[in-house]
């Protein structure tokens, strides 16, 4: 039989798309039922208009990762306390899609668009993290430049950041460069330190976005809050 | 005006309301919107000190004597630009309008100045209200808020045809300060509601005028620094920087302090409390306090220094809306030469 720590495993692999955080860690997860191989899903937000489009993303993906367990036929995710909540759940568990839930409002293919472009930034700012950490370990930003993935040691960070590469389909063999832009063209040495500033920026802005919404939660749930990180 | 340590600072509030968020105001059947967005706002109240909590009956609807004690008798402010945000939608008599505004800031009118707001979606009407808000009211700036909702639309660009005729009506009218607000929905839907291209679009192609970017495009603060850094009328509204981050997450703030000095500079940063999310008082006496935290992540950002401070409180708000400084409240004549500032990066 299939447990809740199996499901919730499973949903642990789903992250807020503009936070780069698992929905777990976020504690979006607000209550999870594991029975007969069904398993009912429930999601809050910091506010009540957070953003709909990525909203729809987590309660679509949350879902698929449900059903992704051996074991779960189905899966029922509802967001609460939110302006569209009724047009989100309707759309995910109908499967009518963004662009059904919305109709009218949308233009252009779905989400998939705007998932490309998180996925693009989370990527810099997990390549940003990482490379932050070499600097730190002595290595000069021309080592950075000149370095393989082969030449990294194993880290957490090392880790989020191949997988954040993979998303964006780009190469993680042993001998691609480390230091690749978001189309995974090699960034040259001569450019390797505006490139992390930039980068730096990038995770600044979405670490700080994932400290006012943990703090929102905290404020709107009566959660106690976490200190800050200070990475 | 705000003195401490024998430094006296001239405080421009850039951003406050006078508010109507109470059940009464509810437009019937969207009671749900109304009460959402006030509840929403009062999450991000209670961001800063507790001290400073008010009810949740004080938060929807406050008081004249209130907001001017809040404001000019606690708060040090001199002056405060007063913006409006409709949301006809969901309030019956709208949530803040500039009418409401100009009874106060025609009671006070060396306390307040008085922006007007447009949208585009109300067509030649809407122009011929701008037109008539500068005529009325004589507003050197405007507020857009680009997420309201209208008609079953939920929202708007800059990017907008009719955006540019707005555009080109505040150019002609002489309505120069451009405060952009951006929300959580638009027009489409599954884009990117917080992306602030638009602005960089509009900044481009209206060199006269300025765009102060509220909340300093939060949660796009990537997006609008490296789009401030290039554009030269472009400016950061600390709004809900200040209020939301310098007391409840100090070790960010101050990373966002330190990206904005280094991307945008102490010249185009505007103070604002956003009042009555939060008051003026403690914003204003902990940003003059402020200094970076200890440890090594914030040693290559920029330093502020007593004089960014004041410039950033209030001096470079003076700047864009003409409005007279004291001469003891002044900088030195050399370093108020602004006009001959560069960006700090290229």
């Amino acid at each position: 039989m299939t447990s809740r720590a199996e499901v919730l495993g499973a949903l642990s692999g789903v992250r807020d798309p503009e936070l780069d955080e698992p929905i777990t860690d976020l504690d979006f997860v607000s209550e999870l039922e594991v029975e007969n191989g069904t398993a009912s899903v429930r999601l809050r937000l910091p506010t009540y208009f957070c953003a709909p489009n990525f909203a729809y993303l987590m309660v679509a993906d949350a879902k698929a990762a449900a059903l992704s367990v051996p074991g779960i036929e189905s899966a029922n995710v509802v967001l609460d306390d939110h302006y569209a909540s009724g047009e989100i759940n309707g759309g995910v568990n109908d499967e009518h899609g963004f662009d059904g839930a919305f109709a009218g409002e949308t233009e252009g293919p779905d989400l998939e668009e705007l998932r490309t472009i998180f996925r693009r930034k989370s990527f810099v700012s997990r390549q940003e993290q990482l490379c932050r950490e070499l600097l730190a370990e002595g290595h000069t930003p021309s080592d950075l430049a000149g370095m393989t993935l082969s030449d990294v040691p194993a880290s957490d960070s090392l880790q989020k950041y191949l997988e954040r590469r993979a998303e964006l389909g780009l190469d993680t063999s042993e001998d691609a460069p480390l230091v690749v832009d978001p189309d995974g063209k090699r960034v040259p040495e001569e450019a390797v330190i505006q490139h992390l500033r930039f980068a730096r920026t990038v995770r600044v802005s979405i670490e700080g976005n994932a400290e006012l919404c943990r703090s929102l939660l905290a404020t709107r749930y009566g959660i106690p809050e976490r200190e800050e990180t200070t990475a | 005006m705000y003195e401490k340590d024998g430094e006296k600072y001239f405080v421009v509030d850039g951003h406050g309301h006078f508010w109507d968020a109470s059940p009464e105001n509810w437009v019937e059947g969207q009671e749900q919107y109304g009460k959402g967005w006030i509840e929403c706002f009062y999450g991000y109240h209670q961001l800063g000190p507790e001290e400073y909590y008010w009810p949740m009956e004080k938060f929807q609807k406050y008081s004249e004597e209130t907001m001017m004690k809040d404001i000019f008798e606690d708060g040090h402010v001199d002056k405060m630009i007063f913006q409006p945000t409709y949301l006809k939608s969901w309030y019956k008599e709208g949530f803040n309008t500039i009418e409401q505004n100009a009874d106060l800031a025609e009671k006070y009118p060396d306390k307040f100045i008085l922006n007007g707001r447009f949208d585009p979606r109300d067509g030649d009407e809407g122009l011929r209200e701008l037109e008539r808000q500068h005529e009325r009211y004589g507003i050197k700036g405007v507020k857009c808020y680009t997420a309201e909702w209208h008609n079953g639309s939920k929202g708007w660009t800059l990017k907008d045809p009719e955006a540019k005729r707005y555009l080109e009506k505040c150019e002609e009218l002489g309505v120069n300060n451009i405060h952009v607000h951006k929300g959580p929905t638009i027009w489409p839907l599954n884009k990117d509601a917080f992306d602030v291209k638009d602005v960089d679009d509009a900044a481009t192609m209206f060199p006269n005028l300025n765009f102060i970017v509220e909340h300093v495009g939060l949660p796009r603060i990537e997006d609008f620094c490296f789009m401030a850094t290039q554009e030269p009328n472009v400016y950061a509204g600390l709004s809900v920087v200040t209020g939301a981050l310098m007391h409840s997450r100090p070790r960010f703030f101050a990373k966002v302090i330190g990206e904005l000095l280094f991307w945008v500079g102490e010249d185009k940063m505007l103070f604002s409390s956003d009042y009555a999310i939060w008051e003026p008082k403690w914003q204003v006496e902990m940003f003059v306090d402020w200094d970076y935290p200890e440890g090594h992540e914030f040693d290559d950002f920029p330093r502020l220094s007593t004089e960014g401070k004041k410039k950033i409180l209030g001096l470079n708000a003076a700047r864009l809306y003409d409005i007279e400084v004291p001469a003891e409240l002044r900088l030195p004549e050399a370093a108020t030469d602004l006009q001959s500032v560069e960006p700090t990066v290229s």
